[in-house]
């Protein structure tokens, strides 16, 4: 079993949590989301154009990329954290160019050499698989696709085509951190998609707090929290890795104890 | 023999590559959205009242065909080519935007579509997207960045007295690339109700082989014209290249014409040393905006911000279908300074009569260079592709002048 199989065999849903590389006390942020109770870690990887985000995790990029952030430092983020948390799944988030700047193969090769499991790349659609999927298969990191409520019956299958280690549906047409989507579509959307993967789909997208958690949980397989988390290193700067440890573990608990 | 070797002129492929530029690098909320935009358009361009509608509305509410025009008075002052003039200035909005604002506005009413997006950076795709929505009733969101808004304040008052409401984007470096990123974000959020109008050949596929469609119009009249006044074709095209639809719709038709030369002008700002916004020549191969084409990146693939005197070419991207002709060196490129830029603004405004916009102005200090290497019987043909009337505080403040 892969970790990120392994994370969703659990005998609950998994609680899926996103921070920007390089922004903050990234280690100490990653270990306060571990010690809360993530199943699943998303290490976003800055960029200075995250078209699809939202004003909290833009911020964030922002934040990391005036720091000095470079891939090398993200990439030893997730190098150091594998060696402190060896059994914890890390997935980098993020846009294509930075991915593939230096060609794909030698993203995927610094992937494996730093125990990343997965790779979401926000703006690589199936269509454009070629750009970074193969290296990733090859080198045994899950591709990890996003489907959202756009994505009808007759597409959904290229979506899933070439997908591993989770799904990530996308509750809201929009950008992070916003609305949140009624559970009932939710649900829905979920029920439909699973009719067609074997793969675990956690949902994410505007959720922010224990409740919505708690509810999405019941429906799928998985919660994603990005931006309720980013905007307590914006707001706590130093002092976050508390915070964090205190909205995860209530995450947690609410994400755990649903279904 | 492949296709692509005996002609220039059928690219993209069916996926949208220009080559190992161009595609479909966007989120999977939009790719739905950009598959059904390929399918209408297809449906529109085989469709004879579409085109008849487009032309219609060329011709008698921007103004088509614009003139053709011998310049005499360049011609004698660079003594060597005869320098010619395509007139894009004198349509309506003062552009050539509009060409393809009409063609895309029409695209969003045959789909249904209610509300209509667009972002801009001089403020021209601004003010042309602000024009065909007054035009034809449809709501306007117009997102520029901040920096922007404070220098182009005249078309930002045009836009709101069209009835578009203009939104200031402070992310980022507040200029177009960023105004480009919160139209995506709008339009991932509407997409049920809203089209999209971008401004030129770039973006996901189809809009640059869509945008270039709409903008062939330049070119396929110019080469009519030219035939029609000298009966040869001119020996070369210039123009200048921010995304590069103005060059693109002047170019495209005479791709196949293999004695006739272009030269694509980037924007070189202070300098291709220094802050420019020269994608092609100071850039590298990535993937921006829907598309992977020449940026201007750092080492780790984060976006620089391009600097140019003219806000109509500092983007740090360029169209796909242009890395693909550079590639394949059937269009030169070259890039001009601001001050060379400046420069040929004057120079035009002096011998010609005509205040050009600072974009084709970089053209103009193109042609001032080669015109004089070339013998007196051959033709270059240049795109005036806007009027300058936007400029004259920039360059006022450029030439140390109080208005």
């Amino acid at each position: 079993m892969t970790r990120l199989s392994s994370a969703f065999a659990k005998p609950h849903p998994a609680l899926v949590c996103f921070i920007t590389a390089g922004d903050g006390d990234t280690a100490a942020n990653l270990d306060a989301l571990v010690e809360g109770g993530a199943d699943v870690i998303e290490l976003g990887m800055p960029f200075t154009d995250p078209m699809a985000d939202g004003p909290a995790i833009q911020a964030a990029n922002l934040r990391s990329l005036g720091a000095g952030t470079t891939t090398a430092d993200i990439l030893l983020i997730a190098n150091e954290f594998r060696e402190r948390h060896p059994t914890v799944p890390l997935v980098l988030m993020g846009y294509a160019n930075p991915m593939v700047r230096r060609g794909p193969e030698w993203f995927a090769a610094e992937c494996a050499g730093c125990g990343v499991d997965g790779v979401i790349c926000v703006d690589i659609p199936p269509e454009e698989d070629e750009a970074l999927g193969p290296a990733l298969r090859a080198h045994g990191i899950a591709p990890i696709r996003l489907a959202t409520p756009t994505t009808d019956a007759a597409r959904l299958p290229a979506v899933l085509e070439g997908s591993a280690g989770f799904l990530y549906y996308v509750s809201v047409a929009g950008i992070t951190g916003k609305q949140q989507a009624e559970i009932g579509s939710i649900e829905a959307n979920v029920r439909r998609i699973k009719q067609s993967t074997d793969l675990p789909v956690a949902v994410g997208f505007g959720v922010r707090t224990p409740d919505q958690a708690r509810e999405i949980a019941q429906v799928a397989d998985g919660v994603v929290v990005g931006s309720a988390l980013v905007d307590l290193v914006g707001q706590f700067g130093a002092a976050a890795p508390a915070k964090m440890r205190e909205l995860t573990s209530a995450l947690a608990q609410a994400v755990h104890s649903s279904q | 023999m492949s296709k692509q070797a005996n002609s220039f002129r059928t690219q993209p492929d069916e996926r949208g590559h220009f080559g190992q530029f161009g595609g479909r690098f966007v989120a999977e909320t939009l790719m739905p959205l950009v598959l059904d935009l390929e399918r209408e358009y297809r449906a529109a361009q085989a469709d004879p009242a579409f085109q008849a509608e487009f032309d219609d509305l060329l011709e008698h509410y921007v103004g088509r065909p614009s003139p053709l025009y011998f310049a005499p008075g360049l011609t004698k002052e660079l003594n060597g080519a005869q320098v010619w003039f395509k007139r894009d200035e004198l349509n309506h909005t003062g552009a050539h935007k509009i060409n393809n604002c009409v063609g895309q506005i029409l695209l969003a009413i045959r789909m249904g579509k209610t509300r209509i997006i667009a972002e801009t950076g001089a403020g021209q795709h601004g003010v042309a997207t602000a024009t065909v929505c007054a035009r034809f009733g449809l709501p306007c969101v117009v997102y520029m960045g901040a920096t922007d808004v404070a220098r182009q304040a005249p078309n930002v008052f045009r836009m709101k007295l069209l009835g578009a409401e203009v939104v200031p984007v402070t992310a980022g470096a507040a200029t177009l690339k960023d105004a480009m990123n919160e139209a995506l974000r709008d339009w991932v959020a509407n997409v049920h109700d809203t089209f999209y109008i971008i401004g030129t050949a770039a973006g996901p596929h189809p809009y640059p082989e869509m945008v270039r469609n709409f903008q062939s119009v330049i070119g396929k009249e110019a080469r009519a014209q030219m035939l029609s006044r000298t009966g040869r074709l001119p020996d070369l095209l210039v123009a200048a290249i921010g995304g590069g639809s103005n060059a693109l719709g002047l170019f495209h038709p005479f791709l196949d014409d293999p004695d006739v030369k272009m030269l694509g002008v980037e924007a070189a700002g202070h300098g291709l040393d220094k802050e420019h916004a020269a994608s092609l020549l100071g850039g590298s191969p990535g993937v921006l905006h829907g598309n992977r084409t020449y940026l201007l990146q750092d080492a780790d693939g984060q976006i620089t911000e391009g600097h140019s005197i003219s806000a109509g070419l500092d983007y740090p991207g360029i169209g796909p279908e242009h890395a693909w002709l550079k590639e394949t060196g059937r269009v030169e490129y070259t890039a001009v300074t601001d001050d060379e830029a400046l420069d040929a603004f004057q120079l035009l405004c002096r011998t010609e009569g005509i205040i050009p916009a600072l974009e084709p102005s970089h053209a103009i200090a193109a042609v001032k260079k080669i015109a004089p290497t070339m013998p007196t019987d051959a033709i270059i043909l240049a795109n005036l592709c806007g009027r300058g009337d936007k400029d004259i505080f920039t360059v006022a403040d450029k030439l140390g002048v109080e208005i």
